[in-house]
């Protein structure tokens, strides 16, 4: 009988553990963005640390989110319009193109392509710095690392993903209208008026404030998963492989959500 | 060694999970006085500078520095504390981004680029104070040897004037002459600039040529102190065991 109860408690805690973690994960991340924001907002301030990460992260992801966005734009194109000459809708391209860059595929892609870039390396970089004593060295130099390494990141994403954002949606759209024109034989004049049809502000607002939590996730979790780490080189591994993972899965939830809450 | 007490450890405890490091340490600096924690690996040697140094919050006790509990304290009050800290970490923990200039330079600095010809200079005086020449202010951590980085870490702690310093097992990793020549360094800094030193090590002949007196760390509590010259001597079984590098003992 006492068996029997102990395997039953066994059993709930079990299945208890799970989302218990969950929550407790949770609750250190949101304790660790509230401490970034509101460090980070207080001086000493470090202009210089902001530039450089609105560089590292927005200028030099270009090439990447533009071969992205270019080659996304194309396909999606193609896909439309084979898609659609099944029941001759081969006109809806300029405008499936322009809702589905601009909606979704811009700052979804452009989430995701920053987030293996982005938050790989702060997780890495961050967390080496934690198993070599360099954050520690930091504090005993009364240097905060949440205000030094931290919230420069954290602001400079907020910032960079949207201005990528809009620039990978015009590339895309652009790639959409490239292979339209060059292989589809749509008219180019009747693309573009469709396509200005179609390309609404309030997308693009929605566009950017997707842009904008991704880029605030990115950051938080690279450079949480760096801070958090444990252990050696191995930990420096873990904690890189842990913050692309959880970067992609908030990136794909985050964006159903706002999406569902949006255009419902 | 002048009277004060500097830093006394009250009763204090670290545990990790299930893990007991500390279980009560009691030990006393004075002020201009230079001590040596000696113990084996894992024995929490580490761990009771960081609790010191406000990195890590102790269980229970209390540590005061100038006679103010520290263990209690957060935010800018610490920060403010720590300005009377300096630490030379085992590995250097120079920031490998940085030139050498800037990383003298940062406890003075805070980490931003400022009055950069100024700093240059102070950054060359700190290193000559170790020994180094002003041609590596613009190289980085990698481009140096391990002994020059432990001595260019050396100089960025005592830059913003300490009155505390730890040394964190500062020979390790270190082939005895350029050992020794931190522990000449050690001793002139606490000689010059007067301050006060706590080296966690586990090097005798480190221990026995920098430190006045000489706590032994063994299962989370300081079972001996006393002057380095009753180190071989001190009538404890622990403490032979340790000193003298024997297998068999009560140490297990």
């Amino acid at each position: 009988m006492t068996r029997l109860i102990a395997a039953l408690f066994g059993f709930f805690a079990a299945i208890g553990r799970v989302p218990i973690g969950l929550f407790a994960a949770i609750g250190r991340v949101a304790i660790f963005a509230w401490r970034t924001i509101s460090r980070g907002l207080a001086p000493p301030y470090y202009p210089g640390r902001f530039l450089e990460q609105l560089a590292s992260i927005g200028w030099f992801s270009l090439p990447v989110v533009g071969m992205t966005a270019i080659f996304t734009g194309a396909a999606l194109a193609q896909q439309v319009y084979t898609g659609g000459s099944r029941f001759n809708a081969q006109s809806t391209v300029p405008a499936i193109v322009t809702f589905g860059m601009v909606r979704e595929l811009g700052p979804v892609l452009v989430g995701l392509m920053v987030a293996g870039r982005v938050a790989s390396a702060m997780a890495a970089e961050i967390g080496t710095m934690r198993v070599t004593e360099q954050l520690d060295a930091m504090e005993t130099l009364r240097t905060d690392p949440f205000r030094y390494l931290i919230a420069p990141r954290l602001f400079a994403a907020v910032l960079a993903l949207p201005a990528m954002v809009l620039i990978a949606d015009s590339i895309g759209l652009f790639g959409g209208y490239m292979l339209s024109i060059g292989k589809l034989g749509f008219n180019p004049s009747n693309y573009l008026h469709t396509t200005r049809q179609f390309l609404e502000m309030d997308d693009v607002v929605m566009s950017l404030v997707k842009a904008a939590v991704f880029g605030f996730f990115i950051a938080l979790l690279g450079c949480y998963n760096g801070y958090a780490t444990q252990g050696g080189a191995a930990g420096v591994g873990r904690s890189t492989t842990d913050a692309v993972v959880s970067t992609f899965i908030l990136i794909l939830l985050s964006d159903l959500l706002i999406t569902v809450m949006v255009f419902t | 060694m002048n009277g004060d007490p500097k830093i006394e450890m009250r009763d204090v405890a670290k545990a990790f999970g299930t893990n007991e490091v500390l279980r009560g340490v009691n030990l006393t600096i004075h002020s201009g006085e230079s001590v040596a924690i000696i113990g084996g690996s894992g024995t929490g040697k580490s761990v009771t500078l960081k609790c010191i140094l406000g990195l890590l919050q102790p269980d229970r006790g209390e540590i005061l520095v100038d006679g103010v509990d520290v263990t209690r304290m957060g935010g800018r009050e610490l920060e403010k504390q720590r300005a009377k800290f300096g630490m030379l970490f085992q590995g250097g923990a120079l920031f490998d981004s940085l030139p050498v200039w800037r990383n003298v330079t940062f406890g003075i600095t805070q980490g931003r680029a400022r009055d950069a010809a100024r700093m240059r200079k102070v950054a060359a005086e700190n290193l000559e104070r170790v020994g180094l020449d002003s041609k590596i202010l613009n190289l980085r951590p990698s481009e140096l040897s391990g002994g020059m980085q432990k001595r260019v870490a050396l100089a960025r702690a005592i830059a913003p004037r300490p009155e505390i310093i730890f040394f964190d097992e500062p020979t390790t990793g270190l082939d005895p002459i350029r050992a020794d020549v931190i522990n000449d360094l050690i001793v002139s800094l606490v000689e010059d600039l007067g301050v006060t030193a706590l080296t966690i090590t586990h090097d005798m002949a480190s221990a026995r040529k920098i430190a006045h007196r000489v706590a032994m760390l063994y299962e989370g509590r300081i079972i001996w102190h006393g002057p380095r010259d009753r180190l071989y001597d001190s009538g404890n079984p622990y403490v032979d065991q340790f000193v003298q590098g024997r297998a068999d003992g009560p140490i297990r």
